[in-house]
């Protein structure tokens, strides 16, 4: 399972400082006015489904994945995940944080271990973290520190921290930034092939349109600010997914970057 | 590197070397008394009477004890109360003004109290030594609590972290690389405070002996107690940096 339907939701800020209104900041807004975030949202996010987010800077979809996984309340709308209210965090529903997310006084192993500290039988437990630890490919690593690993190496240990909850819907918050080109492919075909296996439905957001359109099974675009969906379509093309030798997929890829606002696609 | 490591004792000594010469001359062209100004040949032949009889390691024990129970006191009090407080955002709001008033008046401005409310004994030393170092302990944790990155609560939530686990498991060690120099300041001041401690209400430690000795006109001897306030300090501190290796608090000074 891993159904997560979003009706109508719109989310409010309040502004908390008055920017200063200049000639290139129409935006500006005054402090304690209402800042719409997100508006009038509507997706559904099948079982098992890869969904990779795209929008501009700054234009909501963090927020949305953060009220989805509960951290923040929606202001208005519906949002469930299969069938239920989503009230605050919970261990269902695990999220993969843009970088630092592992708690740095604990070894790979500990933090791996965070989703089953409460499982009785020790050998289970430990079967289970070390099976984790091994499809992320951290074997060898699980006794050192997340300060003494990689970028890529933490994020692998954050991934098999989150599977070995098993957890329903996977949050992923440009869970690449910061990592070298080379290691963010290598992630991706990590991301894909681990997706294959599991299942899980994942929510991607990330802001690079190459990356979306060759991991997901859906690639939904936001506008700008207060972010509504603009383009929501499924991409049925098999993996491994090469821009030259597929017309749909090249076409699809320059009316994303239309729909970004560039014009003339590289 | 093995040379760096034989440097890093010699460079100090030195220094130390360079002061007892500067000293010796000071002493001998004052032309003081060595009653009044001792030279380091006068004090070192004090400190050997005061080793051999026992008595500076007798007052040494006497101060020791009392700062290690006003520190740990004050350890045991101050984080987890820091801890508390920084952790229950109104409960900063309601008790900070308090804390920051209490905080600049010096523990020896309690003295008077201190010896009204636990008489004559161990009791209002080590109270005064409580007091020196529960308050920088205090605000320290406070701050530090403060300082913890408010993305690791997302993920104990994330997780259905439990108060306690919260507290055990996120709170605590990621306020550690940021306590450890908390506590050794507190430390420092802990001892500091002892000396002036010891000059009320007792009849032991290393406060008391400069006290003693001061009515006894023995300088060697004061001096004397002075250089052991000196030595135990620096293996106070030593000890507190060690701390500093556990593997799981080396993230913070990365």
């Amino acid at each position: 399972m891993g159904h997560v339907i979003i009706k109508d939701l719109c989310k409010d800020y309040v502004e908390r400082r008055a920017a200063p209104r200049t000639a290139n900041n129409h935006s500006a807004v005054d402090r304690g006015q209402q800042l719409r975030v997100l508006d009038q949202v509507d997706l559904e996010f099948h079982d098992g489904e890869l969904v990779c987010i795209l929008g501009p800077s700054g234009c909501g979809k963090t927020t949305l994945i953060r009220i989805i996984a509960g951290f923040e309340e929606k202001t208005s709308g519906t949002l469930l995940i299969d069938g239920k209210q989503v009230k605050g965090p919970s261990s269902e529903n695990i999220f993969v944080f843009q970088h630092n997310g592992l708690l740095p006084w604990m070894t790979v192993w500990e933090n791996a271990g965070l989703g089953v500290r409460k499982m009785g039988n020790e050998a289970e437990k430990a079967e289970r973290i070390q099976e984790y630890i091994d499809i992320v490919n951290l074997s060898g690593f699980e006794h050192h520190y997340p300060h003494q690993l990689s970028g890529g190496m933490q994020r692998r240990a954050e991934l098999a921290r989150a599977l070995v909850v098993n957890p329903e819907v996977l949050f992923m918050d440009e869970p690449f930034a910061g990592l070298d080109y080379l290691t963010r492919v290598k992630m991706r075909e990590e991301i894909i092939n681990m997706h294959e296996y599991f299942r899980k439905t994942i929510i991607f957001i990330t802001h690079d349109i190459e990356e979306a359109l060759t991991m997901g099974d859906r690639v939904v675009v936001f506008t700008e600010r207060p972010a509504k969906v603009k383009l929501n379509v499924s991409l049925e093309y098999p993996h491994p997914r090469d821009f030259s030798c597929s017309v749909d997929l090249e076409q699809l890829r320059r009316t994303v970057y239309e729909e970004l606002g560039v014009h003339h696609a590289l | 590197m093995a040379d760096f490591r034989y440097m890093q004792i010699v460079l100090p000594l030195a220094v130390f070397l360079a002061l007892g010469i500067v000293w010796q001359c000071a002493a001998s062209f004052s032309g003081w008394s060595s009653a009044v100004f001792p030279g380091p040949v006068a004090t070192a032949v004090g400190m050997w009477e005061l080793i051999a009889n026992g008595t500076l390691l007798q007052h040494s024990v006497a101060s020791l004890f009392r700062v290690t129970l006003g520190f740990y006191l004050a350890v045991i009090v101050g984080v987890p109360l820091g801890m508390l407080i920084g952790w229950w955002k109104t409960g900063q709001v309601m008790f900070n003004a308090l804390i920051q008033f209490l905080r600049p008046i010096s523990p020896l401005a309690w003295i008077p109290l201190a010896l009204l409310w636990f008489g004559i004994g161990d009791k209002p030393a080590v109270f005064l030594i409580f007091l020196a170092s529960f308050f920088p302990l205090l605000v320290s944790t406070i701050t530090a609590v403060n300082h913890i990155n408010s993305l690791y609560f997302q993920v104990a939530a994330n997780f259905n972290f439990s108060p306690l686990e919260t507290v055990s498991k996120v709170i605590f060690p990621a306020i550690l690389p940021e306590l450890l120099p908390a506590l050794r300041i507190s430390l420092g001041v802990a001892w500091l405070v002892v000396v002036a401690a010891e000059m009320i209400a007792v009849k032991s430690g290393l406060g008391y002996l400069i006290l003693d000795s001061r009515n006894a006109l023995r300088m060697d001897y004061v001096m004397d107690a002075m250089i052991a306030i000196g030595l135990i300090g620096i293996c106070l501190d030593r000890i507190i940096v060690q701390l500093n290796r556990i593997e799981s608090v080396s993230w913070g000074s990365v």
